[in-house]
């Protein structure tokens, strides 16, 4: 079942762009390469979430700090995409490796609290950053050049691009929790002193797995820095971090495609919402209460008829 | 005198006010069954998990082999040949008992920062797993999520994780927990077999079991070791006899 | 003139320290008790601001208001309890975490619907107003003045409330040993319920003091609850008296931060660059802290006994 909806899923977004091409609607381009980049972010998080157990709380800090070394190196007139987006995912990847370190001596609400802590610390950092645009954030000129291989500026080159980044992140966390080191984290998820008991170190495998994790998010903020032309401390606001949850939940956890339907859920309905009323806000609160307290397998849950489990065989 | 596998001097743990290992000394030799009785609350589980390396002892040194291990902690003890169970079943309840055995043939396979190979059909991992089950009499159950598997099997189970890692030095912390008395007689004889090739060290308030396996017994009380001996020993001791034994067998 | 800016500093730092502890001892003892976490925390300090600012409008008196906006918050907070939260106490805390960021997005539209678009301002009565002078030429509001006695005379009767009395006894029992309360035959849901309502309480208190302070608007509560965390993350999650000694550590390294760290790398590096860095580091000092104490300290200063 999942895999049907998943297949479903992508085959639509694949037609995304000829069908906008059609209608002439260009904004739905841009709303669907959003879903696909939201996807990434919570294909990252369900890694260490869904599979590892670790509630983190502050994922918007890679989104920004993805985003804020393209724009900080556009800024410094650095268009090349092979510079920025390394750099984006390698910058992610230490900062996740670095407070990795610390988030993880800690478990369940600690673990919570203290990643929300660090991307507010990152937002306060960028805030602070008046050279790169304060309060106010950075606008980026120029989308990252790729030497002619692939025109970003061309709004359907950039969203295919986008769609084969989605599935290339896809394809790699499938692989991922079925591996050895897949099967490491969702054990240390079910019973971790009891992994511990039998010879597995977890802590470095956590690490290993918030890093990737890290990174995947990272390029998830590149690509949404260059959609939006735009980076600021918005991007990594708290609310974020919490909006990514909410669509990994809300697609269901456990499943590896469950983040792609929730984010699309997500920003589909605020989007909709958003045009019924300007206060949109006050009916998504009450409706992703109804859905934890009474449908936690999230969509793949109901697609399954079952509550959704990260560890089920 | 055969080898020494595991060795504890004089470690002692306290909680607050209360001490719940005070200077205890335990050894035990290769191809030796040594059970550990004692009331609730004697501190044989804390021993257990300072063995085990979950917890650090406040004084003494724990040795394993030759070496000290006393500063390390669970998963490296385990590398050197520490087998462990515990009281609770804590088998991966949503993996299959085919799975739950083969993450622990993976922990002693090198490390796992494998990304790439799927680890339900890596035959390192698989093969050993399924002989392991075929011996502890679960291969018929292998495909079933342990969850759903019976209590009795689970225990079984717990036992064939612990064995996967080739532990020269098995814990067992009461084997027998919540079994009915067919159960309890199977495990018996499953443990008298693993003699030969692993040292056991259990915790167990089944005396029956305790008598039939041990080839040496130690009884705590109040997180003290008051006697240790042969099961012939034991019986006749009669500080444990007033301590503790006396009053079981009256009953 | 140095020592003056200290003083006044320290007295900054003072302020932002006992409100951080107001918003953070509820916390506390809702995660310490019924193991909560409960994000919208932030929300109910909102809400009291905006209670007080409304009610001023309406009599016209700051302290009536004031008066009435903690019970209209301890109201607020007990339907939040009864209708949502407390089917969540027996939930993982990724449920608590989702249900408390949907109030959230509740709360922050819902005083756009009551209390309109634009921010709303407290106006502090002519009695409160003034100055006073510490030292002699050098005034310092009252107001602060104010807010630092209240927040430690609330700090000295929580205090008293814990240590001293049946109640307290039992939240302490709580925070250390749950399975103990329904053992000795207490009524826990209404022992809950009550705690949650004193946190309430407590953080509408903040609101309505910060009011005057800042602009009362959506979202006002976001940056202190997240503080708030700091805090007891770093006090140790449960205790008392680890919120209150970490309160006031946030605030006053906070505080100083901003106000001297430019300074202080002036003495190291080019003024330019201190002037440039300065604030980038003030702003994640307390983070750096954060992260400090729990590398060598994952239970925080004072972690409750027997957790």
């Amino acid at each position: 079942m999942e895999r049907v909806a998943t297949f479903f899923v992508l085959v639509a977004l694949a037609a995304v762009p000829v069908l906008t091409a059609i209608f002439d609607a260009p904004f739905y381009l841009d709303l669907f390469g959003r879903v696909m980049i939201y996807a990434i972010a919570a294909l990252s998080l369900n890694l260490v979430m869904g599979y590892g157990g670790m509630v983190s709380f502050g994922h918007a800090a890679f989104l920004g700090l993805g985003g804020y070394a393209v724009g900080i190196l556009a800024k410094e007139g650095i268009d090349s995409g092979f510079v920025q987006w390394p750099l984006a995912v390698g910058s992610c990847a230490l900062f996740a490796f670095l407070t990795g370190l610390v988030v993880l001596r800690t478990s369940g609400a600690y673990f919570i609290m203290i990643t929300l802590a660090f991307a507010q610390m990152l937002f306060f950092l960028f805030t602070s950053l008046a050279e790169y645009g304060g309060d106010d954030g950075l606008t980026i000129w120029t989308r990252s050049e790729f030497s002619g291989l692939i025109d970003l500026n061309d709004g359907a080159s950039f969203y295919y691009l986008v769609f084969v980044l989605l599935l290339l992140c896809l394809g790699i966390s499938a692989r991922l929790v079925d591996s050895r080191f897949g099967m490491v984290l969702r054990g240390a998820k079910a019973n971790e002193r009891r992994m511990r008991a039998i010879g597995f170190p977890t802590f470095r495998y956590k690490l290993a797995a918030y890093t990737i994790s890290g990174a995947m998010c990272g390029l998830a903020g590149a690509l949404l820095a260059n959609q939006a032309e735009f980076v600021g401390p918005s991007v990594l606001h708290w609310s974020r971090s919490g909006e990514i949850l909410v669509m990994v939940v809300l697609g269901g956890m456990g499943g590896v495609a469950g983040p792609v339907l929730g984010a699309a859920a997500y920003l589909l309905l605020s989007y909709f919402l958003a045009d019924l009323t300007k206060h949109w806000a006050i009916i998504m609160g009450p409706l992703l209460i109804l859905v934890v307290l009474y449908a936690r397998g999230g969509l793949l849950g109901l697609l399954g008829g079952r509550r959704a489990k990260a560890d089920s065989p | 005198m055969s080898e020494i596998l595991l060795r504890a001097e004089g470690i002692t743990k306290r909680y607050g006010g209360i001490l719940a290992c005070d200077g205890v000394n335990i050894e035990l030799r290769a191809g030796e069954t040594h059970a550990v009785i004692g009331p609730n609350g004697a501190g044989k589980t804390t021993l257990l998990a300072q063995l085990g390396g979950e917890i650090t002892p406040d004084v003494g040194r724990i040795h394993l082999g030759e070496r000290d291990v006393t500063g390390l902690r669970a998963p490296e003890r385990a590398a050197l040949g520490l087998g462990r169970s515990f009281q609770i079943t804590s088998v991966f309840r949503e993996f299959t008992a085919l799975q739950n055995v083969a993450l622990a043939v993976q922990a002693h396979d090198g490390h796992s920062f494998r990304f790439w190979r799927k680890a339900r059909t890596d035959a390192a991992l698989v093969e050993p797993a399924r002989a392991m089950l075929d011996r502890l009499g679960l291969a018929g159950r292998a495909a079933v999520p342990a969850a759903l598997l019976s209590h009795g099997e689970q225990r079984q189970l717990e036992l064939a994780m612990a064995l996967a890692t080739k532990p020269r030095v098995l814990l067992l912390d009461e084997p027998m927990a919540g079994m009915g008395a067919s159960d309890s007689e199977r495990m018996t004889r499953l443990l008298t077999t693993l003699k030969r090739e692993s040292a056991l060290l259990l915790v167990e308030h089944d005396m029956d079991a305790v008598f039939a396996l041990a080839d040496r017994i130690t009884v705590m009380t109040y997180g003290r070791v008051i006697a240790t001996g042969t099961p012939a020993e034991i019986r006749a001791n009669q500080t444990v006899r007033d301590a503790y034994l006396g009053t079981d067998e009256a009953a | 003139m140095t020592a003056l800016l200290l003083i006044e500093q320290t007295l900054n730092g003072l302020q932002l320290g006992v409100m951080l502890f107001l918003m953070a001892a509820g916390l506390t003892l809702v995660f310490g008790i019924m193991n909560m976490i409960n994000l919208a925390h932030g929300s109910l300090y909102m809400v009291g601001a905006y209670c007080a600012a409304l009610f001023l409008e309406w009599t016209g008196s700051f302290v009536l208001a004031a008066l009435l906006a903690l019970p209209a918050t301890l109201l607020v907070g007990l339907v939040v309890e009864i209708v949502v939260l407390r089917t969540l106490y027996e939930r993982d805390h990724l449920d608590q975490v989702l249900a408390t960021f949907g109030l959230i997005l509740f709360f922050n539209e819902a005083v756009h619907l009551v209390g309109g678009a634009e921010a709303l301002y407290l106006d502090l009565p002519t009695f409160l107003k003034g100055q006073v002078e510490i030292i002699p030429g050098s005034p310092y509001p009252l107001y602060r003045l104010v807010v630092i006695a209240v927040g430690l005379a609330v700090a000295l009767g929580l205090y008293l409330l814990v240590t001293r009395t049946r109640t307290g006894m039992l939240i302490r029992a709580g925070a250390s040993n749950r399975a103990m309360l329904s053992a000795l035959g207490v009524n826990v849901r209404l022992l809950f319920t009550a705690v949650f309502g004193l946190g309430a309480m407590l953080a509408g208190l903040g609101g309505v003091m910060a009011g005057p302070t800042v602009s009362v608007q959506s979202g006002m509560g976001e940056n202190v609850l997240i503080l708030a965390f700091v805090v007891i993350v770093i006090g140790g999650i449960g205790s008392i008296r680890g919120a209150f000694v970490a309160a006031l550590l946030i605030g006053l390294i906070d505080t100083m931060g901003r106000a001297f760290m430019a300074d202080i790398m002036g003495l190291v590096m080019s003024h330019a660059a201190a002037q440039t860095a300065g604030p980038t580091v003030a702003s994640m000092l307390i983070y750096l802290l954060m992260a400090g104490v729990l590398f060598f300290r994952p239970q925080g200063l004072f972690p409750p006994r027997g957790r």
